[in-house]
C-alpha cells in the first residue's frame, strides 16, 4: 500500500505525517508537490497540517487553487481516499470536496493544547478499526478551526453520518468547556456523502507514540491499513 | 563642512568616532559611507562597549565546533552531527510594535540557524513585562506572544520552552529574547564568508524595502515617550516567505551550491556584505541597480541599511548558480545577482554606474572603537545589602504558597504557551512547563535538552551572584532532565553603558557568568548584548538571559519534575543553607526588593549536578526538581500538581519555618526514588559528597509539612492549582 503526503508552499506537518508512517506504521510513503499533475500509484492521499501561502486570503484558499488539486479531485471522485489534517482540512473545505467552512477560534487566539474527541462513525475506511463512542486523545493547533455550517445543511450532515469526530468530555459529552474552537455542535471531523474524504482539525499524527504522549490517533492510520491488506486479500482470493 | 558635521551626529556616532573613520579611510567618507558606518559602528552591530568585557567568557572546549563570531555557535552532538544555537534580544521594536517586534525577533533569530546550515528544531523565549495592572503593558504582553506564535507556528519550528517574569522596572521596556536551536550534520557547516574571487553575490527573498531603516541605531540609544516616532525603524516580518527561505536555503546547502551564506538581519545589506568580505579578507563589487525594490525612489543609503525582513546573501560560484536558481525557483523564489568576491578589501558600490561607496570592509565590519567605559559600584547596592529578614508567622505558611502559586512570576504559564505550537515536527518528547524540555534527535536517536533562564531580581542586588546564579540555574535544569550540558548563549539585557553604575552592573554579572561557565564546563559559543534599555533615564534590572543545551543518549533517559507516583521517597540534595534575600517570598508577600541572594559555592553547584544527572542515568530517580524562586514549598508545589499527586514531609527543625519553606539557595534539587531504591540512592549522594535529606512521600491529594510535631502547612492540591492555573487568564481576560 503506498500512502502520499502533499506538499503545498507553508506546510509544516508534512514531515509528521510521513514519519508517523514511515517509521511507525513501517509502509511506503512519499512526498507530492503541489505542483503535480498525477497523482497515481497512491492508495491514500494525506493533505498536511501548516500555514500553506502562510494563510492568506483565508487558510487553504490558496492551496485549494495549486496545480496538484485537479487529480486530488479526480482521485476522490473515483473513490480514493483522500485524509485531510487541520490546514489540509481548511484546504478540503475551500476546495468544496467536503461541506461547511472553518472560521478564526471563537477567542481570536492560536490554540495549541490536547483534545479529546469521540468518534461519531466507526463505518468509514478511516475509522473501521475505533468503535463508535470511542474516545481518542489527540492535540490540536490551529487558529482557525472554528467549524461552521448553515442550520439547514448541518441537519443533512448528522443525517448522512458525516459527522466523525466530535470534542467531548472524559464522560463522552460534547459539552462547550470540551470545545477548544467555538465550533458548532462541537464538530471536529467530518466526511463527504460517500465516506472517502475525511477532514479534521485535530492532529492524529501527532498522537501516534507513546513518547509523544499519546498513541490514539494510530487507529486512524491503522484503520486505512486494514481497509486496504483486506481489499488487497479479497483481490487477491 | 556643516552639512557633514550635522549627519554623523545625527547617524548617532561620536565626533571621536568620525574622526577615527576618516583616519581609517584616510580621507572623509561620503554620506553612503557615513550611512553604512553609523549602521554598523551602533552599539547593536559593533559591541563597542560590551567588547572587552566579553573577552572574560570561556568559549572553547572539545565540544565546540564554532564560537562566537559567527551567525550562531555550533557544539558537536554525536553520531558526526551538530546542534546549532543562539539568543537575541528584539526589546526596543516589541516596546513600540509588540506584534511584529516580537514576530521579527523570532524570524531573525531563526534566519541564524540555517544560514549556517542548520535544519531549525526548536523556539525558546525570555520574556519581561511591567506588572500587568495597566492596559499598555496587557497590550505588550499579548501583543508579544501573539508575535512569537504568528511567526513560530507559521513557520513549523516548535516554540518548546521559555520564561517570563514581570516587574515595574519592564513597564515602559519589556524585554524580548528568542532563541532557536537547530540541528545539521556536522560536515554541511557553512560559514558567512565571502571567499573565493569571482564567485556571485546573490540576494534572495523579499524585496527591499524602507522598512527598518536606521533599526540597529534605534536600538542602540534609550527609548523616549518620543519614540514612537521611530515606528518606521521596526520591521516587518513575513513568516510565509521565511518558511520558503528556510527550505530553499538548506536544499541549496544539502546540495552544495553555496559556498557563503549570511542573512540580512540588523544594518541589512551593509551589515552583509562587509561582515562576508572582512571574515574572508575579500573584496566586493556590487551593483545597487539590481536589488529588487518594494518602492520606486530608494536612495543608495536607504537600500544599504534597510532592514527588510526575509532576506539572504549568498556567495556562489557561476557555474552552480543556474542549479541554485532551479532550487529557488521551485520554492517560487527570485535570486539577484548583485555583483562578485573582487581582489582587494574593499566594498565598492555602485549605483546606476556611479561609485557611491567604497569602503575597507574590516573598517566598516570590525573597526569600531571597543571602549573601556567607567565603572562605578552604585549606591544602592550597599544599601539594599545590609538587611534584616521579616520572620513570617507559622499561620501565614499556607496563605503565602497560595500567594506566591498565584503570583505572575510563579504561576502556570499555560496561558502564553498554549498559543505556540510546542508539538510540530513530532520530536517533542518533554514540552513546556518542565525544568528543560527535551527534543528527540531522530538522525541519530538522542536527544537535546534546551533551556532558558535569569533572574534579574538576583542581579540588581547582586551583579556578581546574579551572572554566577543564572548560570547555575540554567545548568541545573538541563541536569534535572539528565542532560550533559553541552553550551550557553547568552543575552544581555542593561541599561546605558555609558553610565559608570550600569556599566559596573554589566561588568560584574560578565565576570560572575564566566566564573560560573568556567568551572560548570559550559562553554559561551554565541550571544547578544542589548544595552540602552532604558526609558526616561530609569533602568531595567540588570538581565542576563542564559539559553542553555545538554545532550541526552536517549530520549527515554530524560527526567520530569511531576511526581507520577505515590509512595515514592523525596529527597533533598544539596546545602540547607538559604536565604529570603531578594527572594521570591519578599517580593510577594513584604513587596521588597532587598537583601542578596545566597553565595555559590561552584565546586558544589558541580558535585551537585553530576549527582542529579548520575541517579537519572541509573534510572534511580523518578522525578527532579531544581530549587529556584520560592524555594522548597513552591518547588514541592510544582512536583505535585504536575502529576496530580501530593505528598507528606517531615522536616527537620529550623526554628525558622518560613526560611525553610521560601527561603532560596543554589545547588538544591528535590528528587524522588522507589523504597528499593532509596538506600542506593543515599549512597550515591554520600560518596559525591552532597548533602541528602530524606523529606517524606508522594501520595494523596494533599501538600502537608510537618515539623518538630506540628503542621506548618496543609494544602489541598485543588486549592494550589486554582491559585496556580487561574491567575494569568483572569488577568488578561
Amino acid at each position: 500500500m503506498k500512502w502520499g503526503v502533499i506538499v503545498f508552499p507553508g506546510s509544516n506537518c508534512d514531515l509528521d505525517s510521513y514519519y508517523l508512517i514511515k517509521d511507525v506504521l513501517k509502509e511506503n510513503v512519499a512526498y507530492i508537490r503541489h505542483d503535480a499533475s498525477k497523482v497515481e500509484g497512491f492508495d491514500v492521499l494525506i493533505l498536511p497540517g501548516g500555514f500553506t501561502y502562510g494563510d492568506y486570503l483565508r487558510p487553504g484558499a490558496i492551496a485549494a487553487r495549486t496545480p496538484v488539486m485537479e487529480p486530488v479531485r479526480r482521485f476522490a471522485d473515483a473513490g480514493g481516499l483522500v485524509l485531510g489534517i487541520c490546514n489540509g482540512f481548511q484546504v478540503l473545505t475551500e476546495t468544496g470536496l467536503l461541506p461547511g467552512a472553518l472560521y478564526r477560534n471563537r477567542h481570536l487566539q492560536f490554540r495549541c493544547v490536547e483534545t479529546l474527541v469521540q468518534v461519531e462513525n466507526s463505518r468509514l475506511p478511516f475509522t473501521a478499526e475505533a468503535a463508535e463512542k470511542d474516545l481518542l486523545r489527540m492535540p490540536v493547533a490551529h487558529g482557525d478551526g472554528n467549524y461552521y455550517l448553515p442550520a439547514d445543511q448541518l441537519r443533512e450532515l448528522e443525517e448522512n453520518n458525516q459527522v466523525v469526530f466530535r470534542y467531548v468530555d472524559s464522560q463522552g459529552v460534547p459539552d462547550p468547556a470540551a470545545n477548544p474552537n467555538g465550533s458548532v455542535e462541537n464538530i471536529c471531523g467530518v466526511c463527504n456523502r460517500e465516506g472517502n474524504v475525511l477532514g479534521l482539525m485535530p492532529h492524529p499524527e501527532r498522537a501516534g507514540e507513546e513518547a509523544l504522549g499519546s498513541e490514539d490517533g494510530l487507529v486512524i492510520f491503522r484503520s486505512l491499513l486494514k481497509y486496504f491488506t483486506s481489499q488487497e486479500v479479497r483481490g487477491g482470493a | 563642512m556643516p552639512d557633514q558635521e550635522k549627519l554623523w551626529r545625527k547617524l548617532g556616532l561620536t565626533d571621536e568616532e568620525y574622526v577615527m573613520i576618516t583616519g581609517q579611510l584616510d580621507r572623509e567618507p561620503n554620506p553612503v559611507e557615513l550611512a553604512m558606518y553609523s549602521v554598523m559602528w551602533s552599539e547593536h552591530c559593533s559591541y563597542k562597549h560590551s567588547r572587552n568585557s566579553l573577552k572574560m567568557f570561556p568559549s572553547t572546549g572539545p565540544q565546540v565546533v564554532q564560537g562566537p563570531g559567527e551567525n550562531a555557535g555550533v557544539v558537536d552532538i554525536g553520531d558526526g552531527y551538530a546542534a546549532v544555537f543562539k539568543i537575541e534580544s528584539h526589546n526596543h521594536p516589541s516596546a513600540i510594535e509588540p506584534y511584529q517586534g516580537a514576530a521579527t525577533g523570532v524570524g531573525g533569530i531563526l534566519r541564524d540557524i540555517y544560514t549556517m546550515g542548520a535544519r531549525p528544531v526548536a523556539f525558546l523565549n525570555s520574556l519581561r513585562f511591567g506588572d500587568l495592572k495597566s492596559a499598555r503593558c496587557r497590550f505588550l504582553f499579548d501583543g508579544v506572544v501573539s508575535g512569537i506564535g504568528g511567526y513560530g507556528n507559521c513557520v513549523g519550528v516548535p516554540t518548546v520552552a521559555g520564561e517570563i517574569y514581570f516587574d515595574p522596572c519592564y513597564e515602559h521596556n519589556p524585554l524580548v529574547n528568542a532563541m532557536c536551536v537547530g540541528i545539521m550534520p556536522k560536515e554541511r557547516l557553512v560559514l558567512g564568508q565571502a571567499c573565493g574571487e569571482g564567485n556571485l553575490v546573490v540576494l534572495a527573498g523579499a524585496k527591499t524595502g524602507r522598512d527598518g531603516i536606521g533599526g540597529v541605531t534605534f536600538a542602540s540609544e534609550e527609548l523616549s515617550g518620543a519614540s514612537d516616532v521611530d515606528r518606521p525603524a521596526v520591521q516587518v516580518g513575513d513568516p510565509f516567505l521565511g518558511k520558503l527561505l528556510i527550505e530553499a536555503t538548506l536544499e541549496a546547502v544539502e546540495k552544495g551550491l553555496v559556498t557563503g551564506v549570511q542573512d540580512l538581519g540588523g544594518a541589512g545589506l551593509t551589515c552583509a556584505l562587509t561582515e562576508t568580505a572582512s571574515r574572508a579578507g575579500s573584496g566586493l563589487e556590487i551593483e545597487l541597480e539590481r536589488i529588487p525594490l518594494r518602492e520606486p525612489g530608494m536612495s543608495a543609503a536607504e537600500i544599504l541599511i534597510s532592514e527588510s525582513q526575509e532576506r539572504m546573501l549568498f556567495i556562489v560560484e557561476p557555474d552552480k548558480f543556474t542549479a541554485l536558481e532551479q532550487v529557488f525557483k521551485r520554492w517560487e523564489l527570485d535570486l539577484a545577482v548583485l555583483g562578485q568576491v573582487a581582489t582587494g578589501e574593499d566594498v565598492t558600490v555602485r549605483h546606476h554606474g556611479e561609485v557611491v561607496a567604497a569602503v575597507p570592509a574590516e573598517s566598516v565590519a570590525g573597526g569600531a572603537p571597543a571602549y573601556m567605559p567607567q565603572s562605578r559600584e552604585p549606591a544602592y547596592f550597599k544599601e539594599l545589602a545590609g538587611f534584616t529578614s521579616p520572620v513570617l508567622p507559622l499561620a501565614e505558611c499556607a496563605p503565602a504558597l497560595l500567594k506566591l502559586l498565584g503570583s505572575l512570576d510563579l504561576c502556570s504559564k499555560k496561558w502564553v504557551w498554549q498559543r505556540y505550537d510546542h508539538m510540530v515536527r513530532t520530536c517533542t518528547v518533554q514540552g513546556p512547563g518542565d525544568d528543560s524540555a527535551v527534543l528527540r534527535i531522530r538522525e541519530t536517536g538522542r536527544a537535546l535538552a534546551v533551556t532558558v533562564d535569569g533572574n534579574s531580581r538576583y542581579t540588581y542586588l547582586d551583579p556578581y551572584r546574579g551572572g554566577m546564579l543564572a548560570v547555575c540555574e540554567a545548568m541545573r535544569n538541563l541536569s534535572c532532565s539528565g542532560a550533559v550540558p553541552l553550551g550557553i548563549t547568552d543575552c544581555l539585557n542593561f541599561g546605558n553603558p555609558e553610565k559608570p553604575e550600569m556599566f559596573w552592573q554589566f561588568e560584574q554579572a560578565v565576570a560572575g557568568m564566566a566564573e560560573a561557565c568556567r568551572v560548570l564546563d559550559a562553554p559561551v559559543v554565541g550571544g547578544n548584548v542589548s544595552f540602552y534599555n532604558e526609558v526616561e533615564g530609569e533602568a531595567i534590572y540588570p538581565t542576563p538571559v542564559v539559553g542553555a543545551v545538554g545532550l541526552l543518549d536517549h530520549p527515554e533517559q530524560r527526567c520530569g519534575i511531576a511526581f507520577n507516583e505515590p509512595g515514592e521517597t523525596i529527597l533533598l540534595l544539596g546545602p540547607p543553607e538559604t536565604s529570603l534575600g531578594g527572594s521570591q517570598l519578599l517580593k510577594e508577600y513584604y513587596q521588597m526588593v532587598k537583601g542578596r541572594p545566597q553565595e555559590v559555592n561552584l565546586q558544589m553547584e558541580k558535585k551537585l549536578q553530576e549527582l542529579v544527572r548520575l541517579l537519572i542515568r541509573k534510572n534511580l530517580a523518578r522525578a527532579a526538581h531544581d530549587l529556584s524562586e520560592g524555594g522548597l514549598a513552591v518547588a514541592l508545589a510544582e512536583c505535585c500538581l504536575a502529576g496530580g499527586c501530593g505528598a507528606e514531609l517531615d522536616l527537620v527543625s529550623s526554628g525558622r519555618p518560613d526560611l525553610t519553606l521560601f527561603g532560596e539557595g543554589p545547588s538544591r534539587v528535590l528528587v524522588t526514588v522507589k523504597e528499593k531504591d532509596r538506600h542506593r540512592a543515599v549512597q550515591l549522594a554520600e560518596a559525591a559528597g552532597v548533602s541528602c535529606v530524606e523529606l517524606g512521600l508522594s501520595g494523596g491529594k494533599t501538600l502537608k509539612i510537618r515539623s518538630d510535631g506540628k503542621n506548618i502547612l496543609d494544602l489541598e492540591l485543588m486549592a494550589m492549582k486554582e491559585a496556580f492555573e487561574e491567575v494569568l487568564p483572569w488577568v488578561m481576560k
